[in-house]
């Protein structure tokens, strides 16, 4: 796999789409991060890209993201400096400047909002995440499994409020500062788990950015060929074709601070007659066979994609009779461990199933 | 039972007159200045051919790229305010942000914020301020700009405060033509602003253009009622097309896809309608133009309607060719209706596609020796252009290698090789009108857009409810019962009102009886 040095405004397309395929459903739609690094890209310059190897132990290194519903970012588009406001309070609590911007999560928006704050703020980006995909909840990374506190932690909003929290555990600081987001609209900036290069070098899931510009390559060269990406990144992901079918009805809400709900879809050609649930909290967590046997369990990825073009499709846009893939991807090894299987199983999420890696789900007979 | 179908390109007007699944006659004439003369007489023709007697035609159905062509083209478009009640939010993005420079210019570029819109629940992010607003007006008043779209952030959850700076901008702009992002689109700020804003930019072509269509239709005589074709191939009234022209945007495409596969029996095909002005080509899967996913590019401009998914060129029978060798431009400009006066094989001076086509031998009217003097290299490069074009659209269009075949419909289609890249090309008989064709199967939907409450039904019940409720409005406007079919739904959970309040949009659609 290429590796990403430098991230420059031609890059943000691949990034936006990548992004758009790890984000499983959630992390919101990356068009709008993607014209805001755009932007940012054009007033700044480009985005360097470090290998975390290449960072000072006792460097400062600060991921930055968007919290919040998903459907909210696409119609309450931001003011544009929440994010560097974040960051900038989290630096004056912390008494102390990032050298470093990094993504929480690689997926969504949050895999191109960092890219427009590190080129505002004129800082490198680290080739990580802490998710190797997108997941709805803020202790949901591997720094969690690793003991990195997320507070102190930064929340700002458009109308200029900043919010610093500090809380006891990771758990309890996605609490409160879901609570907040709510009171912010549904959707805030955030800056946390500030970390040093130590401590990064030994919690994050490496070359998330460069997988994620991979991802948009094939999905774009693929699309140039007249080939659905599928068959291409499950061949190169380990990843499989679960189901194919239309979209025959999304029930969605926006409640506690997540886009939740559960989407129908009835089967296609080899998979007429059949039909498959999505079960949603910003992202896919749950896809289900019609006599309720589960087919892919959170944490391994459940992607949607267009049935004709592979264009990935977000849960907020996601909308009757769209003609879909149901898509799925083994996640990272560390969150099939049992501290992984706690913080973001099936169980968390209230889902009676027991988790099943997908390529044990998925054996054919 | 008789009908009639339209089809009012920017080069050519077509009619055919139907009865059942029979086509009686086809007629293509070409479009005029004034749209009315070319829609009667492509009517009076087409009426004439098959004998038929205008007091046994029961409908009319009108199909027109007017507006999409006035976006590409960036012809006849509107000096438009956009309004975007928002702040202190989304300033990062403002309206019109992503827009190809030239159309941005075309309308103008007039744009402003001011404070109001929604949060998700209904929450206001800032109260309306009228003195804002008052002087916003006054900006717009001495711009001379007479239309206007009006976006909220969260307006699919509450239109309210669109329409209070609606009533307070009209206070001083009282001949202001307002279009409201909350009629048009839905969840997708972006998007739904940037449908607005062109439908405001296209509401007095709208009113020209349709006027046009009565007259011409009381010209002929004709009494019995006429519809014009939105984007889904569903029919609507000329009241709401005159307010909502952005809503027939893909009905070209749309038209001659449906047109394209009733005419060939094919179910899987690359349709490639070529007119005298744009080629649009999308793709037939089993029978019903592919939708397009999520956004939809008009002219370079984002949008989320519900549309086919359909690549346009700026490529026709009237397409100005220019240049030579390493200069040579195909497009996208076109001489459009003035083809019969402006091309050089009908005494013209400008050279377009039909006289290269003439001068291959591809087709045979007007003057050939007003293109003599054509050299055959100029005419095979210009040839070799086209044909590049028309492959690169095919297959971006195309997505898996089966060998399907291209459908060439419309008049521009002598300009279609044989074979487009390895893939063989058909022409269905009455391919020239297959546009009208489509019009005339337009179908009538029934729509249901209103709160339901569920407090004491499920939401199940409420969307049962709800189209039923569609299913019955489809029927009392002329829809046969056994063929009407779900075609959109969506429900926004209102968590600002009380009694678990959601907003339903649901519409079907079914044949037209007769």
């Amino acid at each position: 796999m290429e590796t990403i040095k430098r991230i420059t405004r031609d890059d943000m397309a691949d990034v936006a789409l990548g992004g758009a395929f790890l984000g499983t459903g959630g992390g919101g739609d990356p068009y709008i991060g993607r014209l805001m690094a755009e932007q940012a890209i054009d007033a700044n310059g480009s985005v360097q890209v470090l290998d975390v190897e290449d960072l000072a132990d006792d460097a400062l290194i600060v991921p930055v993201a968007m919290m919040g519903a998903p459907t909210v970012m696409l119609e309450k588009l931001p003011r544009g400096d929440e994010a560097i406001n974040a960051l900038r309070s989290l630096e004056a609590v912390l008494g102390k400047k990032a050298d470093a911007i990094f993504c929480i999560e690689a997926g969504g928006l949050n895999s191109t909002i960092p890219i427009a704050v590190a080129a505002t703020a004129g800082l490198p980006i680290v080739d990580g995440d802490g998710m190797g995909r997108a997941f709805p909840e803020l202790q949901m990374v591997s720094m969690t499994m690793f003991d990195i506190h997320a507070c102190p932690m930064a929340m700002a909003d458009e109308k200029g409020n900043a919010i610093a929290l500090n809380t006891v555990d990771n758990l309890s600081t996605e609490k409160f500062a879901r609570v907040i987001t709510v009171e912010m609209g549904g959707a805030g900036l955030i800056a946390l788990y500030p970390m040093t290069g130590a401590q990064a070098k030994q919690a994050i899931l490496r070359g998330s950015l460069s997988l994620i510009a991979n991802i948009g390559r094939i999905i774009g060269s693929e699309q140039a060929a007249n080939r659905n990406p599928a068959d291409k990144l499950a061949a190169d992901l380990k990843g499989m074709r679960l189901f194919e079918g239309r979209v025959t009805d999304v029930d969605r809400r926006t409640e506690g601070g997540f886009a939740r709900g559960r989407a129908t879809i009835e089967g296609l050609e080899s998979y007429q007659g059949q039909k498959m649930f999505l079960n949603f909290q910003n992202e896919f967590l749950l896809a289900e066979d019609e006599h309720g046997r589960p087919r892919a369990i959170t944490p391994d990825l459940i992607c949607l994609l267009d049935l004709e073009t592979g264009q990935p499709i977000t849960t907020e846009t996601m909308g009757y009779g769209f003609r879909v893939i149901v898509f799925g991807l083994p996640c990272d090894p560390k969150w099939r461990t049992k501290h992984g299987l706690e913080l973001v199983g099936p169980s968390y999420f209230g889902y009676e199933a027991q988790y099943k890696p997908i390529e044990i789900l998925n054996l054919q007979n | 039972m008789f009908r009639i179908g339209v089809d009012v390109g920017g080069t050519n007007t077509d009619a055919v007159v139907m009865q059942g699944d029979k086509i009686l006659s086809g007629v293509k004439s070409p479009t005029t200045e004034d749209v009315m003369s070319g829609v009667v007489d492509a009517v009076e023709r087409a009426l004439a051919d098959s004998g038929t007697d205008k007091a046994k035609v029961t409908a009319v159905m009108i199909g027109t790229t007017h507006f999409t062509n006035a976006v590409v083209e960036r012809k006849h478009l509107a000096r438009t305010g956009a309004v975007r009640l928002c702040l202190p939010a989304a300033q990062c993005l403002p309206p019109m942000v992503d827009w190809p420079n030239d159309i941005r210019d075309a309308v103008g570029n007039h744009f402003w914020m001011a404070k109001g819109g929604y949060e998700f629940d209904g929450r206001e992010i800032s109260a309306l301020d009228m003195e804002e607003l008052n002087r916003i007006a006054v900006q717009i008043r001495d711009e001379g700009i007479d239309t206007v779209a009006i976006t909220s952030v969260f307006s699919p959850v509450s239109d309210k405060m669109e329409r209070e700076a609606m009533e307070q901008l009209a206070k001083t702009l009282p001949d202001v033509d307002f279009t409201l992002s909350s009629e048009i689109g839905r969840l997708g700020i972006l998007e739904r602003e940037n449908a607005a804003i062109m439908n405001a930019s296209l509401r007095a072509l709208s009113e020209r253009t349709v006027g046009a269509f009565g007259r011409a239709l009381t010209k002929v005589g004709l009494t019995c009622p006429y519809y014009i074709t939105q984007n889904d191939g569903t029919l609507m009234s000329r009241d709401f097309v005159q307010s909502y022209p952005v809503l027939t945007f893909a009905s070209g495409p749309t038209n001659s896809m449906r047109g394209a596969a009733f005419l060939s029996g094919k179910l899987d095909a690359i349709v490639v309608d070529v007119g005298g002005t744009t080629t649009d080509v999308g793709a037939l899967v089993k029978g019903f133009p592919r939708p397009a996913s999520t956004t939809v590019d008009v002219g370079g401009v984002r949008t989320n309607f519900r549309m086919p998914d359909v690549f346009a060129i700026g490529l026709g029978g009237g397409t100005i060719v220019e240049g030579t060798g390493e200069t040579l431009t195909v497009g996208p400009r076109s001489v459009g209706y003035k083809l019969t006066t402006d091309a050089l094989i009908f005494g013209g001076s400008t050279l377009t596609t039909s006289d290269i086509a003439v001068g291959l031998g591809l087709a045979d009217f007007g003057d050939k020796s007003a293109i003599a003097d054509l050299k055959d290299d100029h005419l095979q490069a210009v040839r070799a252009r086209v044909n590049e074009m028309l492959t690169n659209a095919v297959e971006r269009m195309r997505v898996s290698p089966d060998p399907i075949p291209v459908l060439a419909v419309g008049g521009g289609s002598i300009l279609v090789p044989d074979h487009v890249g390895d893939l063989p090309v058909i022409r269905p008989e009455h391919f020239s009108v297959a546009n009208a064709v489509g019009a005339a199967i337009g179908q009538i939907s029934g729509e249901v857009d209103r709160i339901f409450s569920l407090d004491g039904k499920t939401r199940e019940e409420a969307l049962a409810e709800a189209r039923t409720e569609a299913t019955n409005k489809a029927i009392a406007a002329g829809a046969k019962p056994e063929s009407i079919e779900l075609l959109d739904q969506e429900d926004v959970p209102l968590a600002y009102l009380p009694g678990n309040a959601t907003r339903i949009r649901l519409k079907v659609v079914g044949d037209m009886n007769g």
